[in-house]
């Protein structure tokens, strides 16, 4: 057995265990550490991909800024009341299960019924180096450009956005 | 090299870096409680040993043979993950930082940095960013409100730094055009350092770093007066010692960082025009490397024993209000710079 294939094996047992307890813990703290192992697990399975900046940017913006986010929101709301909001309205479990059913659908989907994507080059699937930071750098700023500037305008936006609602009022 | 030897190799490395590391934090320890002796006029440490010199020795086994309390109310698991994940993070940053160019020893090619990833400087980055993890999870698994006041303190400074750290970092990679450690030493070869260069993004970076390794005027995380010990309140024995060990391990990393980037790493300006050995060179290059950063490590310990805490408001103010625009324009003026000279 190489060394790539028992790291594969190593690390996707990792994002799958984790991704198991995570929603079957009842602490939503327990629940947001193991979402972070997952995360953990992804990044080393882009590693061995060959995609090095998408594995660091998956910890840099999920694993360390936006689950610090889940965290705060986590520990400061106290959701103990999540709990008896539900057990109030039984209703909504149905909705829920609903939903997940869909989704869950759409991936066996994607996974059994659709055609791999064919909008990638095949030099550049080929090439070792499409993962590194100078690939997707330059990809980013030509043939990408619009729906790059597009994302950050919008980010920009949603800043403003977030600016305004947190604004004390003065008169 | 096959895989073996590149595995030996690397584990020797890391042996090194990792007994390096371990040396300089217990004396680190030992200096920052003479100095703060020399600031405040008394003696400091001087009963174990000459001057005190194996007092750091003594410290450790006190902290060993303390009782290990775990509170009532704490969620044990996490409560003893937050000093691992301290110390992780602490000790895994060094895998990226060059103290020397090349060098052969029996024939082999060895640099001197234990991984030569091409984007280090990112994977640094990342480390930095699992950081906060220890101190919230410190602050809310002790189940203590002290504790958590301390954690999410220390969690909303070290986010709003990290900005001005990043846009700091992004002037340094503009000139160097590389994420690679190695070459943005390399960069900076004669007085191009970046402290030369981009003097505002340097302040920036020192500033950011002082923030971000809760160090005063910034440790406001531990702020004694307001929150008895901030997110390590309830820590004891040696899950304490590895939040101390934790803070001075992030005071070396952020020193050798601040070398690395902006002072020039390893290198001496025009060393090779003096017409010395290869090997005298490179003594001294690695010579240069650790006085730099224990230059920079002095300069950590003076400013704690010289200057007092910011208020909680004062410190976000500065973060969003000055290192932020500062930040910005010296990206802006390092790309005028780059635009004029190319």
């Amino acid at each position: 057995m190489s060394l790539e294939i028992l790291l594969f094996i190593v690390f996707s047992l990792i994002s799958v265990i984790s991704a198991i307890l995570m929603i079957t813990r009842s602490n939503a703290v327990i629940s947001a550490l193991y979402l972070i192992l997952n995360f953990a697990g992804l990044a080393g399975l882009y590693l061995l991909l060959n995609a090095q900046f998408i594995a660091v940017t998956q910890v840099i913006v999920y694993a360390g800024a936006i689950m610090v986010l889940f965290l705060f929101v986590i520990m400061l709301l106290k959701p103990e009341h999540e709990k008896k909001f539900l057990e109030a309205k039984p209703k909504l479990k149905i909705f829920a299960v609903a939903i997940a059913a869909i989704i869950f659908l759409q991936l066996i989907y994607l996974l059994f019924f659709s055609k791999p994507s064919e909008s990638l080059s095949p030099e550049m699937t080929k090439s070792i180096d499409s993962g590194t930071i100078e690939a997707i750098g330059k990809q980013l700023y030509t043939n990408y450009l619009l729906p790059f500037e597009a994302a950050g305008f919008l980010l920009l936006a949603a800043t403003v956005g977030a600016l305004i609602l947190a604004k004390k009022k003065i008169e | 090299m096959s895989l073996i030897e590149i595995l030996i190799i690397t584990l020797i490395k890391i042996l090194i870096i990792l007994t390096l590391t371990l040396l300089t934090v217990s004396y680190l320890v030992y200096f920052e409680r003479k100095i703060s002796a020399w600031a405040q006029n008394r003696l400091g440490p001087n009963r174990v040993g000459w001057e005190g010199i194996l007092q750091p020795f003594a410290d450790v086994f006190k902290l060993l043979l303390k009782e290990d309390i775990v509170p009532n109310k704490a969620n044990k698991v996490i409560h003893s993950l937050a000093p691992m994940v301290a110390l992780f993070v602490a000790f895994t940053t060094y895998a990226v930082i060059p103290i020397g160019p090349n060098v052969q020893i029996f024939g082999y090619d060895i640099s001197l940095v234990v991984a030569d990833i091409n984007i280090g400087i990112l994977y640094v980055l990342a480390l930095t960013s699992l950081g906060v993890y220890a101190i919230t999870f410190a602050g809310w698994s002790s189940g203590s409100k002290y504790s958590l006041l301390g954690g999410i303190r220390s969690s909303a400074q070290m986010i709003s730094y990290e900005i001005s750290m990043g846009f700091s970092i992004a002037g340094v990679l503009l000139l160097s055009e590389s994420l690679r450690p190695i070459a943005i030493v390399e960069s900076q070869a004669g007085w191009m350092w970046n402290a030369v260069v981009q003097p505002i993004g340097f302040i920036t970076f020192f500033v950011s770093a002082f923030a971000e390794t809760n160090r005063l005027p910034f440790d406001l995380p531990e702020a004694e007066p307001e929150l008895v010990g901030g997110f390590h309140t309830e820590y004891s024995s040696m899950k304490f010692a590895g939040f101390f060990l934790a803070e001075y391990a992030n005071m070396i990393i952020a020193s050798a960082l601040i070398t690395t980037l902006y002072l020039g790493g390893w290198q001496i300006p025009y060393i090779e025009k003096l017409g010395l050995a290869d090997w005298l060179v490179t003594v001294f290059q690695v010579g240069s490397f650790f006085i730099k950063v224990g230059m920079l490590l002095f300069f950590f310990i003076w400013i704690r024993w010289s200057i007092p805490r910011f208020r909680y408001d004062q410190l976000m103010n500065i973060g969003w209000k000055v290192m932020f625009p500062l930040s910005l324009i010296n990206l802006v003026w390092v790309a005028v710079l780059i635009m004029i000279f190319n």
